[in-house]
């Protein structure tokens, strides 16, 4: 009798349990979808920033690397062009003589008024642009350094003297801005970029074809300028990136292997070697801004290499890219399956020969792919950069990586702080577009080598 | 061309001594009867390693010795006005130079410059046969000496192991001299600024006006640090704010959630975040978010500067949400399935078992990548440059502009390589602070991480 009631008892207990359970359901499954939906939805806002990020700098980037080109027939008249023959070296004149005669010359080109034949050129197609006293505000339409081009050409062939040629030059920074409508054609007169004629003219100009959006080549194969923003290009900067990229890989890329090959095989596990692991692991995490400063206290301060060297700027990105290196390196040594060492050891290789034969062949794709890393993240810093000086202007392509530099990250900071806001504001974002086309080539290259070569074991 | 030619030679010769040695190992073997300790390879490698680095210390020596006798010779001619002023003597020495090199110069030179230059070209003649000289006979002996050492008893594996041993001891020490560069460079400067500033009013300062350094020592300005540690830390404080929900929420549902198809879309999209270079980011908050936050603060009511501390936190908190979420993410995989399989046998939903098993068992190390995390954070240098205003003053409204430690890093080194003055030297004085701070939150965050590690392992 006892006995059921206990059980009895047991049996509604368990069943109000039940219950309980039974009626918390709902809230915790309610609880449940929430929570999942949540992360979910962290996910998504997440991948949604990389598209605003991409979609932002697309929509302002794409649009720049289309230019407006004036397409002129230019006559070279020689009334005005007037200059001497190029002069040719006289036996017993040193080479410095006679570079500097050449330069003098060159100078007496440029001086010729090639805004003249511009004017001239476009009066054709508006008669009203042929006024002598519109020379300025003509040859505005065209960017500053027309003038070099047209010499360049005669520079070239002087026989073009006197003959007509079609040029294709590059229109002034703030006629591409109005034509593309980044300014507010409403704005009052004296917040415009241009003259109330060089609006119209601008205008007739592009009705009639004469301007054509172009490919902006420019971009790619001219130097960085302060008179003339139309033509300020990357070719300078993109040169030095990679004299620093060809310095970190030839630097970095060795010394990180081989230091991670000692860490890995050779060095005994003591509180040293734990401490250089601890310090490598601390300077991978060290902000990139205190490898500046120790390239600028060491490298310019200390050594007196020069400044805003590319050279330096390799140096200190080697510095920086070492520890992604050396972790990089560690990981895929460690993803070699301990067997194939073994089975080198057992039959009689020395410790180094294990590693250098057999090791390490498996482990190279590993390497690689942590190396292309590290590279690209080196081609994208920035901070350091600016402590060596690389924040200077620079309108020549280094020759050697002691020359001064540019580099293409720096070059995009320079860019963003133009006084001419509303072209540089497109400019940056078209510099961008190509810094991270190398940068997603370099990973996507990156993540091939990974599925080509990974090995599962 | 010439260098290469001369590579060209070098590798010939080399390649030259290791057959001639491979071969000799042979010889003496089949002579001797012997069976050799090593194979032929590594006695031809031994041989390379006497033949090369003699001469390699050689060419090193002389490289670093020829400028200064060079510049001493080419002033034993100068006469001692041009040697009192620095910029004639630069520039005459460099016409010397010109004029040895057979290039000339412009201009009629003076007797001494064309003494000095024979002079020049004739020493510069004699170092170069000479150094010919030297290294062929270091070259030859150095391979004569190891060839007698070849019999069949000789260790040459032995030596050749040693020898990378220690190029792979040397590669591991040099992440390690970095860290000791970075200490030595950046305290040695910040000691400096020290002897300008009482490191009590640097410290504790809360006015930061560092002035111009040509105003001269009598205008010292305030070096404040506190203004500038209070903005870095509001910035740091917000970017969590916005990267560790997202963050760990994200890392949550990849590791607990997610289909391996979802995972393997979602999770390199994430990354894709971490690969831009910050300076996009910095565009991107000062040409994009700014504007946007400071129209919608308009909009509500708010007063948002378009660059505060606000617009750079948020955009530095979506530059780290791949951080923090990868981070996490291998955290939380090393939780061991039996606590899931535990919770789950107990009857808890999925939820419940991530918010009371996996993320407590998780804590410490998600933690250590929170500090991780932080430690990026308050390193980060171009997003606030271009974003957060550049205001040193205190303020409690996150929607001015602040400054940060690296902004006034970047402001007061950049362009200035006058390493005496007070207001450069703070530079490395706010480096120190930096790497202090980063260096006591990477190493408490590294080892809780290794902690967290070897507890599952």
């Amino acid at each position: 009798m006892a006995t059921t009631t206990t059980a009895t008892e047991a049996m509604s207990e368990k069943k109000s349990n039940r219950d309980l359970v039974q009626a918390k359901l709902a809230k915790r499954h309610r609880s449940e979808t929430t929570f999942r939906a949540v992360g979910l939805g962290a996910i998504l806002i997440g991948i949604a920033l990389v598209f605003v990020l991409f979609g932002s700098i697309l929509y302002k980037g794409v649009p720049a690397f289309w230019q407006a080109t004036l397409h002129l027939e230019i006559n070279f008249d020689p009334e005005v062009i007037d200059i001497d023959p190029r002069p040719v070296q006289q036996p017993g004149q040193s080479a410095a003589e006679h570079l500097d005669n050449v330069n003098a010359w060159i100078r007496g080109l440029r001086r010729a008024r090639f805004d003249r034949l511009v004017q001239s050129a476009i009066a054709a197609e508006i008669p009203a642009a042929g006024d002598p006293s519109e020379t300025r505000n003509v040859y505005g339409l065209v960017n500053a350094n027309a003038r070099y081009e047209l010499a360049a050409l005669v520079e070239a062939d002087p026989s073009i003297i006197g003959t007509t040629v079609p040029v294709a030059l590059v229109a002034n920074e703030n006629v591409d801005t109005w034509l593309k409508g980044n300014i507010d054609r409403d704005l009052p007169q004296r917040m415009q970029q241009l003259s109330p004629e060089q609006q119209e003219w601008a205008d007739a100009l592009y009705d009639r074809g004469v301007i054509e959006m172009n490919f902006a080549s420019s971009i790619f194969t001219n130097v960085d300028s302060r008179s003339s923003g139309a033509t300020a290009g990357l070719l300078g900067a993109m040169v030095g990136s990679v004299m620093m990229m060809l310095i970190v890989m030839t630097v970095a890329v060795p010394v990180g292997v081989m230091a991670a090959i000692y860490l890995e095989e050779f060095a005994p596990k003591n509180r040293l070697t734990d401490l250089i692991e601890v310090n490598i692991n601390n300077l991978a995490a060290v902000p990139s801004i205190v490898f500046g400063l120790l390239g600028a206290a060491v490298f310019i301060n200390f050594l007196g290499l020069p400044l805003s060297a590319p050279l330096v700027g390799g140096l200190v990105l080697s510095l920086m890219t070492l520890p992604t290196v050396i972790i990089a390196s560690r990981a895929a040594l460690r993803a070699v399956p301990p067997s194939i060492r073994q089975a080198a050891l057992g039959i009689g290789a020395s410790p180094t020969q294990a590693m250098f034969h057999h090791t390490l062949p498996l482990a190279v794709p590993g390497m690689l792919t942590g190396a292309i890393i590290g590279v690209a993240q080196a081609l994208g810093e920035t901070a350091p950069l600016l402590l060596i000086g690389m924040n200077a202007f620079v309108a020549s392509v280094p020759s050697t990586p002691l020359d001064q530099a540019s580099a293409l990250p720096v070059q995009i900071y320079l860019w963003q702080g133009n006084e001419n806001r509303n072209f540089f504001e497109s400019r940056t974002a078209a510099a961008i577009l190509v810094l991270l086309g190398v940068m997603i080539t370099l990973n996507a290259l990156a993540i091939l080598m990974r599925h080509r070569f990974e090995r599962r074991w | 061309m010439n260098t290469f030619i001369t590579l060209a030679i070098v590798l010939i010769a080399l390649s030259f001594v290791y057959t001639w040695g491979a071969a000799a190992s042979r010889r003496v073997a089949s002579q001797t009867g012997e069976k050799l300790h090593s194979r032929p390879p590594y006695y031809g490698l031994y041989l390379v390693l006497w033949c090369a680095i003699p001469a390699a210390i050689i060419f090193i020596v002389y490289s670093l010795i020829t400028p200064t006798i060079e510049t001493v010779i080419i002033q034993s001619y100068f006469p001692q006005e041009v040697l009192n002023d620095a910029a004639e003597l630069a520039n005459q020495t460099r016409q010397v130079e010109s004029i040895a090199g057979g290039f000339g110069m412009f201009g009629e030179p003076a007797p001494y410059q064309v003494q000095a230059a024979a002079a020049l070209k004739n020493v510069e003649w004699i170092g170069k046969m000479a150094l010919v000289a030297l290294i062929a006979v270091a070259a030859v002996a150095g391979t004569l000496v190891a060839r007698t050492r070849i019999s069949p008893e000789f260790r040459a594996r032995n030596r050749i192991e040693t020898a990378i041993e220690m190029l792979l001891i040397t590669c591991s020490a040099i992440a390690v001299l970095t860290t000791v560069g970075i200490v030595l460079s950046v305290l040695g400067e910040a000691v400096r600024f020290f002897t300008f500033v009482n490191p009590i009013d640097f410290f504790l300062g809360t006015s930061w006006n560092p002035r111009f350094s040509t105003t001269g020592h009598g205008g010292q300005g305030d070096f404040g640090l506190l203004p500038l540690l209070w903005g870095t830390l509001m910035i740091t404080i917000i970017a969590m704010i916005v990267a560790v929900p997202i963050g760990l929420m994200a890392a949550v549902y990849l590791s607990e959630y997610a289909g391996p198809k979802f995972r393997f879309v979602a999770k390199p999209m994430l990354e894709v975040l971490a690969g831009i270079p910050t300076i996009v980011y910095g565009i991107f908050a000062a040409f994009t978010v700014g504007p946007f936050l400071s129209t919608m603060g308009d909009a509500v009511g708010l007063d948002i500067n378009a660059t505060s501390a606000f617009t750079a936190g948020i955009v530095m908190g979506i530059m780290i949400i791949p951080f923090v979420s990868s981070l996490s993410d291998d955290i939380i995989s090393q939780v061991p399935q039996s606590l899931r399989d535990g919770s789950y046998g107990l009857g808890a939903t999925r939820s419940e078992t991530i918010r009371r098993v996996i993320l407590p068992a998780a804590l410490p190390g998600i933690v250590g990548a929170f500090l991780l995390a932080v430690s990026r954070a308050i390193g980060e240098t171009m997003i606030v440059v271009l974003a957060a205003g550049n205001s040193p003053v205190l303020t409690a409204n996150p929607f001015e502009a602040v400054s940060t430690v690296t902004v006034t890093i970047v402001n007061q080194l950049t362009g200035d390589t006058d390493f005496a003055s007070p207001q450069s030297l703070v530079a490395f004085a706010l480096g120190l602070t930096l790497f202090v701070i980063t260096l006591c939150l990477n190493v408490v965050a590294i080892y809780i991480v290794r902690k967290y590690r070897e507890q599952y392992e």
